[in-house]
């Protein structure tokens, strides 16, 4: 009789489907797997350590880095956790805006999951209709911040700045003819709120496109039903939190839970599985974006109505106004001292976390009154569903690891940080 | 919030007494702090009570305190904070102990209760040298295969110890000592209490 052996692999570091740097030691029993162990740290970059030689304000693009898909979400908690220990208040109309970008950064967020996660499992029109509208909501984030994705828009105290009047435009060029490039900028002709309110009369019909892509899709279901089951129980052992945990039927959310800035103010639903299985993950995922689009219009119809600081007063946190530091003294003491040493953070320990698309990203802030943090520890959602891909994987096909892995929205830049 | 928190504060008195070392109510969040023989007898009572079922453990983070306010830290160096959560009751607390030998930190694996504990400990285990008694798989997590130390311990150097390049000559990869100058931009300064009463003015 011949000797059977069992087969490992290494799944990744290289592999197109492994989201990144993933690198995945299975052992195969034919097709089926009997153990996965992920190697991750292929992208560790060390962003805690550098935080501490750092001040406290120069640590906020290194959250854009983090998880590159959802950037506002990140730099929001570690704001949130600084204007805690400071005990600053932010202006309404900063938090309004914080909750209008954190909703279309969860956009964002599930546009790409769901995108890749088609792409991943053979469905390759889906990654074309997303980044479509990735596009548009990119643009928004160019108009505010100047940056595509790594925006270090919010700050310890507020926002940066308010929202622009204008939209960018496109130009004509070899590529875009004056005709086409009329149709672009039809959208962009107002200010950003315009441009936002028309994408969101627009993104419903979006989302139906996208579900009759897949939701009946008969090779999609065949795909994800009944694959990577999490009961709630385990869910909760392995500290899923975000789709993963409300996939599996288990109703938590801290935009409603535990409301921070204004959502308490909002009115939207929260979307949960029953099976905990990949299909159900990915309609939760399609209702939230549904439910996302209701938060940016109220928003949009709040900030509208409503001008006012987007940042706070108190100088000792938010630098003072060009024009206030060119003409008095104080101002330019506090200018000076801000950007030469940093913002001085009282004693103590907090920890701040928001809903990120993910799931639960927090920051455990440690101070002993410097100014930088004496530790800075990142909780990533993903890092706590990669950690039960383990018990997931198992007894699954190898084709199933990558809808398993495209369902844990794993994004190497947080996990590793 | 607040009326929820004093409820929390006294079913955690209520329940452990005399081996909560401290209980802080800070920025509307509790911290508990045990001695690290009952780290572990703790921990299974805060998931399994009644009154606390911490449920859910979002993160366990490792701490140095050796530089503290200008190294002026006279407690033990390394320390372990795990954050819980109770979705039933939705609250939150943050529990903390001490590893008693600072040569050879080791504090007990809370692996068996809470399962996500796993990579969270191993990646303690990885920048700090906590060792976790217990824990079935302690190896590295997010460091190189073969790294040497613990990176996050505020003795070892932002810049690190060695460095790896490409070698044309032997034609493969190769480690060396670093060759780049550490460099500080703005100096970490630690001012007296309420400097600049940032918050209230």
């Amino acid at each position: 009789m011949a000797e059977i052996r069992n087969y490992t692999i290494n799944f990744g570091p290289q592999h197109p489907s492994a989201h990144g740097v993933l690198r995945l030691v299975l052992e195969l029993d034919g097709e089926v797997v009997e153990r996965a162990d992920p190697h991750i740290g292929l992208l560790h970059r060390g962003t805690e350590k550098l935080a501490e030689t750092r001040t406290w304000v120069q640590s906020v693009p290194y959250m854009d880095r983090l998880d590159y898909v959802s950037m506002m979400c990140n730099e929001h908690a570690y704001c949130m956790a600084i204007e805690r220990l400071l005990g600053v208040q932010v202006p309404e109309r900063a938090q309004y805006i914080r909750v209008m970008f954190d909703e279309i950064t969860r956009i964002l967020n599930h546009l790409l999951n769901i995108g890749t996660h088609a792409l991943d499992i053979g469905a390759m029109t889906m990654v074309l209709y997303t980044f479509r509208e990735r596009e548009d909501l990119m643009d928004a984030y160019e108009a505010v911040s100047g940056a595509r994705m790594h925006a270090a828009y919010y700050r310890p105290g507020g926002v940066y700045r308010d929202l622009p009047d204008r939209m960018p435009k496109y130009e004509v060029n070899k590529f875009k003819n004056e005709k086409t490039v009329r149709e672009l900028n039809a959208a962009r002709e107002g200010s950003l709120l315009d441009f936002l309110e028309d994408f969101t009369s627009r993104f419903p019909t979006y989302c139906d496109e996208y579900e009759t892509l897949l939701t009946d899709n008969r090779i999609w279901k065949q795909r994800t039903v009944g694959i990577g089951v999490v009961s709630p129980e385990q869910a909760l052992a392995w500290g899923f939190t975000g789709p993963m945990l409300r996939g599996s039927g288990i109703a938590w959310d801290l935009r409603k839970k535990q409301p921070y800035e204004v959502y308490d103010r909002m009115d939207f639903d929260i979307p949960i599985g029953k099976n905990g299985d990949c299909y159900d993950r990915y309609l939760c995922r399609m209702e939230e974006m549904r439910q996302s689009n209701r938060i940016v219009r109220q928003c949009i119809d709040w900030l509208r109505k409503n001008p006012g600081p987007v940042i706070t007063d108190n100088h000792k946190v938010a630098p003072p106004s060009r024009e206030d530091m060119k003409s008095n003294m104080e101002e330019l003491i506090h200018h000076f001292k801000l950007f030469t040493e940093g913002i001085h953070v009282p004693k103590g320990e907090v920890y701040a976390a928001v809903e990120h698309p993910k799931g639960e990203f927090g920051v455990y802030a440690v101070s002993d009154g410097a100014n930088k943090p004496y530790r800075l520890k990142l909780r990533a959602p993903g890092f706590a569903h990669l950690a039960a891909m383990d018990d997931i994987a198992r007894g699954h096909m190898i084709a199933d690891v990558v809808a398993i892995i495209g369902t844990m929205d794993v994004v190497f830049g947080e996990i590793d940080r | 919030m607040s009326a929820k928190l004093e409820r929390l504060s006294q079913n955690l008195r209520d329940v452990f007494g005399e081996t909560l070392q401290s209980l802080v109510l800070d920025c509307g969040e509790v911290t508990i702090e045990v001695a690290a023989s009952d780290y572990l007898r703790v921990a299974r009572t805060l998931r399994d009570h009644e009154d606390l079922h911490f449920e859910q453990l979002i993160d366990i983070s490792g701490l140095d305190f050796s530089a503290y306010g200008n190294a002026s830290w006279t407690g033990k160096r390394f320390a372990s904070s795990a954050h819980l959560t109770s979705i039933r009751h939705n609250w939150r607390l943050r529990l903390r102990a001490f590893a008693e030998d600072e040569a050879f930190p080791v504090l007990d694996s809370v692996v068996e209760i809470w399962p996500s504990a796993n990579w969270f400990e191993r990646e303690s285990f990885d920048l700090y040298g906590i060792m976790y008694a217990g824990h079935p798989d302690l190896r590295r997590i997010l460091t190189d295969y073969g790294f040497v130390g613990h990176p996050f311990r505020k003795d070892f150097p932002v810049s690190g110890y060695v460095e790896m390049r490409y070698d044309p000559e032997q034609g493969r990869v190769v480690y060396q000592p670093v060759t780049i100058e550490p460099r500080e931009n703005t100096p970490r300064i630690v001012r007296e209490e309420n400097y600049g009463d940032v918050g209230h003015g």
